[in-house]
Order: C-alpha cells, then sequence, then structure tokens
C-alpha cells in the first residue's frame, strides 16, 4: 500500500509518498498563488518521477496552510501533527520539534509514540519566520540560500534589537548605511530570529532530543544561532524540509 | 404549504432577554427627559447601591462588549488612535473615549452620564479611562479602591474597602441630595444576591451532557446579571431560563449536535469573532460548555450576606476572580475543569485585558501538571479585530482539537 502526503506551505508545496513503512520519495516546488493548484502540481509531480498512478495511492493527507484547498486528498490535518508523525517516522527517538517554515515557526514536544503532548506557535507577527530571514535576504542582496554560510563567517556579530520584520529591516538599512560588514549583520539576523523561536520552545519546556525541521532548517547559521540559545544540538536531516509532508503520509497509513 | 419547522436547538428565551435589554438601553437613553440620573460604572463595581437610590446604571464595558459584537471595533479604536492614545491600550477603554466624542457605535454612544462610578477591582486602566471621561463630561467621579487580595483577605483591607462603602453612598447622597433608603436597599441586596445565586444555577445547567447550552450562550446572557442585578427583571427572567435549560436536559437538546468533547474557556470572548469560533469547535464536536468570565458574576457570592449586605459588599467586591491571586485563580479553574468535566482548556490571550491575561502561562502549567489535559492558548483582543489572525487561530484550534481526540486512542 503507498500513501501520500501533501503539506502545501506558504511559500513551498512538498509531497511524500510511503510504501510499506519507507519513504518512496519526497519533492518541494514553490506554491504560487493557487493552493489547489500547487498541490495538483506537486503530487502529478512526484508520482510522474517515481512512475505511480493516482490510482496506486490509498490514501492521501494535506497539512500546511493550504490543506483544506486540497479537495482529492482523504483528510486535512495541521502541520503541528504532520511534523510530528514526520520526525517520529524519521528519528523514532524524537520528543522536540523546532519548526521553522515561511509564515511561522513553531515548537512541539512530543510523547514517547510520537503524539503531540504541547505546542507553542508564534503570533501573528513574522519576526523569527522564513519570511524574515527571506526580507533581510533581500535587503542584504544575498541569496536566501547564501545566507548561513555568509553569516557564519561573522567576526563581531550585529545586534538587532527590534521585534517587527519592519522595524528589523529599517535597523538592518541603518547598518548598511553604517557600512557594518554584511557577514556580521547576517549573523545578527539570525540570532534575532533564533531568539524569538526559542521563547517558544521555552513556553513548552522542550526536551531533547530535538529536531528541526522546516526550510529554515536549511539555514546553518539559523540553526547554529539556535543551538547557542537552546544550550542543545538539534538534528538536522537531510529532509527537514520535507518532514511534513512525510508525515501527512504516515497519518494517511493509519486512516 | 407545511410549516416552517422550527429549530428546537435553538434558545427561546434569547428573544425576551433582548427586549429586556432594549427597553434598559431605552431607558437609560431617555433618563434625562424623565429626571432620572445616570451613573456610568466599572463591570465589577458595586451597583446595588445605584440601584436602590433609583440611579439608572450604565456600563462603558457592556457597550464595548456590544460595539465588538457589532464588528465596530476597528474604526472606533482607530478612532481613539487618531485622538492620541496607545494601541496597547484596552479596546474597551479606546472604543468608549472614542464613542464619546463621535457619538458612533449600534445606539450612537452613551447617555451623558451625571456621576463617574469606578471601582479598580478588575483592573487598573478603569481608573486613567475613567478621570478622562469626568474631565470629558465635567462630572464628578467616585473611586472604589479594592487592593488585591494575593493571598487572602487581611483585616486592613477590610476595613479600608469598608469605610469607603459608607463614602460611596455618601458620595450618592449629595449626587442624589436625598437620603439613602435602608429598607430599599436590604431590599435591593437581596434581589442581587438572588439573581447570582441565578445565575449560577444557569451556569451548572452545562454540567449535563450533553450541555444545552454553551460559553457562547452564557456570553449573551450575561448582560443582565451585569447592568441589572439588583431589579426583579434579572431574577424574573433567569428563572424562566433555567426553566428552559431544564426541559432542553429533559428532551436531550443539546446546543452542539453530537456533542463529543468538552472545553473550558479563560478570559473575556473575541466578540467579533463568537460565530466563527463556536462554528470551529462545533466542526470537531467540540463544545465549550464554562468559562471563567461569565462565573466572575457570581463567584464571590460565598462572601455576600443578603441579610447585611452593604456591610458584606466590601468582600465580595474586593475579593472577585480578577482581582485574587493566580494561585487561587488556578484553583479555581481546577474546580471548573472537574465540575464540567472538560477535555481541555482554552486560554484567550486577550492583549487589551492585562489583568487577565498576565498570569495565564502559570496557571496553563498548574493546569497541565494537575490534569494533564490539553492547553491552547489563542492570541487575539476581545474588541480590536486587527489583532486576529484567522488562520493562524485556525490552525492552532484544529492542532488543539487533533490532541485531544489522539489521546483518546
Amino acid at each position: 500500500m503507498i500513501y501520500a502526503g501533501i503539506d502545501i506551505g506558504s511559500i513551498t508545496a512538498k509531497a511524500a509518498l510511503i510504501k510499506d513503512d519507507h519513504l518512496l520519495d519526497t519533492i518541494v516546488l514553490p506554491t504560487g498563488y493557487h493552493h489547489l493548484n500547487a498541490g495538483i502540481r506537486v503530487f502529478d509531480t512526484l508520482l510522474q518521477q517515481t512512475g505511480l498512478d493516482r490510482r496506486d495511492i490509498s490514501a492521501v493527507v494535506s497539512t500546511g496552510y493550504g490543506r483544506a484547498s486540497i479537495d482529492f486528498a482523504d483528510k486535512a490535518m495541521t502541520e503541528i501533527l504532520c511534523h510530528g508523525a514526520g520526525a517520529h517516522f524519521l528519528h523514532p527517538g524524537i520528543r522536540g520539534i523546532i519548526d521553522v517554515g515561511g509564515q511561522d515557526s513553531k515548537a512541539v514536544l512530543l510523547d514517547d509514540q510520537g503524539r503531540v503532548e504541547n505546542f507553542a506557535m508564534n503570533d501573528k507577527c513574522a519576526a523569527g519566520t522564513g519570511r524574515f530571514l527571506e526580507v533581510m535576504a533581500r535587503a542584504l542582496e544575498v541569496e536566501l540560500d547564501q545566507m548561513g554560510e555568509v553569516g557564519r563567517q561573522a567576526d563581531n556579530p550585529s545586534k538587532i534589537s527590534s521585534i517587527c520584520t519592519v522595524f528589523a529591516e529599517s535597523e538592518v538599512i541603518s547598518m548598511i548605511a553604517r557600512q557594518e560588514k554584511r557577514e556580521n549583520i547576517i549573523a545578527g539576523i539570525h540570532d534575532a530570529a533564533a531568539a524569538r523561536v526559542a521563547i517558544l520552545a521555552a513556553k513548552i519546556r522542550i526536551r531533547g532530543p530535538v529536531m528541526m525541521t522546516g526550510g529554515v532548517a536549511k539555514n546553518s547559521g539559523m540553526a547554529a544561532a539556535l543551538e547557542k540559545r537552546l544550550k542543545m544540538s538539534l538534528i538536522i536531516g537531510s529532509l527537514s524540509q520535507e518532514t511534513g509532508a512525510i508525515g501527512a503520509a504516515v497519518l494517511a497509513s493509519d486512516l | 404549504m407545511s410549516e416552517k419547522p422550527v429549530d428546537k436547538t435553538k434558545i427561546r428565551s434569547a428573544k425576551k432577554m433582548r427586549d429586556l435589554m432594549t427597553t434598559y438601553y431605552l431607558d437609560a437613553l431617555s433618563a434625562g427627559q424623565n429626571n432620572k440620573q445616570v451613573a456610568w460604572i466599572t463591570s465589577g463595581g458595586p451597583v446595588e447601591p445605584l440601584v436602590a437610590m433609583d440611579i439608572i446604571p450604565v456600563y462603558p464595558e457592556n457597550h464595548g462588549a456590544m460595539i465588538g459584537s457589532a464588528k465596530m471595533g476597528e474604526d472606533l479604536c482607530a478612532k481613539a488612535e487618531d485622538m492620541g492614545y496607545s494601541s496597547d491600550l484596552c479596546s474597551y477603554a479606546r472604543t468608549d473615549i472614542a464613542c464619546a466624542v463621535v457619538k458612533g457605535g449600534p445606539i450612537g454612544g452613551l447617555p451623558k452620564p451625571d456621576m463617574l462610578i469606578c471601582c479598580n477591582n478588575i483592573c487598573g486602566t478603569v481608573l486613567k479611562w475613567y478621570e478622562v471621561q469626568a474631565r470629558f463630561y465635567n462630572v464628578p467621579l467616585f473611586i472604589l479602591d479594592t487592593p488585591v487580595c494575593h493571598t487572602g483577605y487581611a483585616p486592613e483591607i477590610a476595613e479600608y474597602v469598608r469605610t469607603q462603602v459608607d463614602e460611596y453612598i455618601v458620595f450618592l447622597e449629595n449626587m442624589t441630595k436625598r437620603k439613602l433608603d435602608h429598607d430599599k436597599m436590604t431590599q435591593v441586596g437581596k434581589l442581587s444576591f438572588e439573581a447570582q445565586h441565578l445565575w449560577q444555577k444557569v451556569l451548572n445547567t452545562t454540567a449535563h451532557k450533553p450541555s444545552p447550552m454553551s460559553a457562547f450562550d452564557a456570553f449573551f446572557f450575561l448582560a443582565l446579571i451585569v447592568t441589572l442585578r439588583g431589579t426583579p427583571a434579572v431574577v424574573d427572567f433567569y428563572k424562566e431560563l433555567i426553566a428552559e435549560m431544564e426541559q432542553r436536559i429533559t428532551e436531550g437538546i443539546s446546543v452542539v449536535p453530537n456533542e463529543k468533547y468538552r472545553l473550558l474557556w479563560d478570559n473575556l470572548p473575541v466578540w467579533y469573532r463568537l460565530k466563527w469560533l463556536s462554528a470551529s469547535f462545533s466542526a470537531h464536536n467540540a463544545c465549550l460548555v464554562a468559562d471563567t468570565y461569565t462565573s466572575a458574576w457570581c463567584g464571590a457570592i460565598k462572601y455576600i450576606d443578603e441579610n447585611n449586605f452593604l456591610d458584606s459588599l466590601a468582600q465580595a467586591y474586593t475579593r472577585i476572580y480578577l482581582n485574587i491571586g493566580v494561585d487561587q485563580m488556578a484553583e479555581e479553574m481546577l474546580d471548573m475543569i472537574r465540575f464540567y468535566d472538560v477535555d481541555g482548556l482554552v486560554m484567550h490571550s486577550n492583549r487589551s485585558c492585562k489583568p487577565y491575561s498576565f498570569g495565564q502561562m502559570d496557571i496553563m502549567n498548574i493546569v497541565r501538571k494537575q490534569t494533564g489535559i490539553p492547553v491552547l492558548m489563542i492570541e487575539a483582543d476581545m474588541v480590536d479585530p486587527r489583532s486576529f489572525s484567522q488562520s493562524q487561530v485556525e490552525t492552532r484550534i484544529d492542532a488543539f482539537m487533533e490532541i485531544i481526540k489522539q489521546r483518546e486512542k
């Protein structure tokens, strides 16, 4: 039996297939404007690249911000539950998750069965999310996927005091005007974002081992800043961005 | 043609309640023509002496709730911000201050007050808010200062507040140029006591499974105990409401079809999203059966001596839910969790109401530790919709319900 999970995030759409408790394949594509179309595109492309047909799939679970738009899914579930199931599938010992996605960040506490015990999410402010980093990358003319690398070369990280993304951006612009080093500004940005996320982890009293998931896990600078703040090391797999979709597929097999 | 089927899930008493509130506001708005005085009073303030002296009490906070429900909060909050008030100020205060100037809102503003009665048992914001209004309307302001009872009711507090109750009566006698009729005061006190008892009984009906009404209904029926306690109308109405609830219980009529999960709500309602929130929980077969907010208007009944109302008033008004320590608040919440047998707790972290939202993290941890039930925190504001993000709240509610359902497995 093959099961599919589709995760429609604010920036990227992800899909995953699992067969007999093994991960078959995953895919990541940009979401764009239309959630349902993104779901169809990501699902069909994944089927194509695995040589499968929609009829081969026993059940589909959708998740992420666009979860309700995926009308061909058997069930929609929140990304909180899906990240929990995905992390447990990839690494059964995981007890805590820090998921930093495009428009929100969350901390999740798992029991030994991979069930969610508690969670905390950012309020409606974008600070500490992927969008925050995206805005800053644009202001600094750095490719988003280069930010981690550049930030790690800082010798004296700048201090960003504003919590708000908009204010932080103007703060960064004034730093640029003062000709502070780009590496240092980026390190400061990572630390500011990490500080916000660390509050969520503290709220639920996170315990290890902790896995970092979501697109921002690919940013090594942000991950390092978080590890420093939390005083614990984070497990970051190569499928961090796809964890939600994988979890959705796992939960589809439970339907 | 067949008749339209009667919706049995609807609570019939709602219509009568609406009529009572309309009459009340019409009376208040025409007070000047009838040579009656109007006092604005805080929601937790001692209203009984006003009723005994034939002064019409008017509640800016109830008005704020009406503005929120009518979805008129955003414009009025923005207006107050235009006037220079901070967006961090309580949205009841903002809408009231703006409304006084622009005469906006669902009833075109409140009747002009002849005096203001401010009791700080609910928060500190009311002090400055009422000072602002006292200057705007150029009317006398009486402040009843009730110290926070972190651990208990000290004799110093008792004496301090009791003295002020006497001053309150003198203030009212000076304002009306009449003496307080003590027999009438006793009668009003008894009616207030009875109304609070009945209100508790109304709320208690939701302990039944399935619940005949929800916290969303309680938010609505609350207006009467807030605005008209001490009058016979409240007593009569709540008796009818209890009868209707008991009938619903007998007939097995529940407010949420197929009620499967029972939840407790903490903090003020999100007035402009009641319907949406109710539907979001109902979709998961979950009913918000009780809340800490509406029970605040009968929570201090244990301190009232109906035969000695004025003396006991000091303690009853000082030891209300928002004026006690966090440990005691958590205790009361744990009692409710047991009494209503709930599966989860929903906390509204209310940007406006600092004293209500301040201890929530600690209470959350206490509740989780003592009961193990899941707790959800929603960030919003009671009147200002700009502090509410639907998709964020939606995800939180869905995840919270998933956790509750998962626990059953």
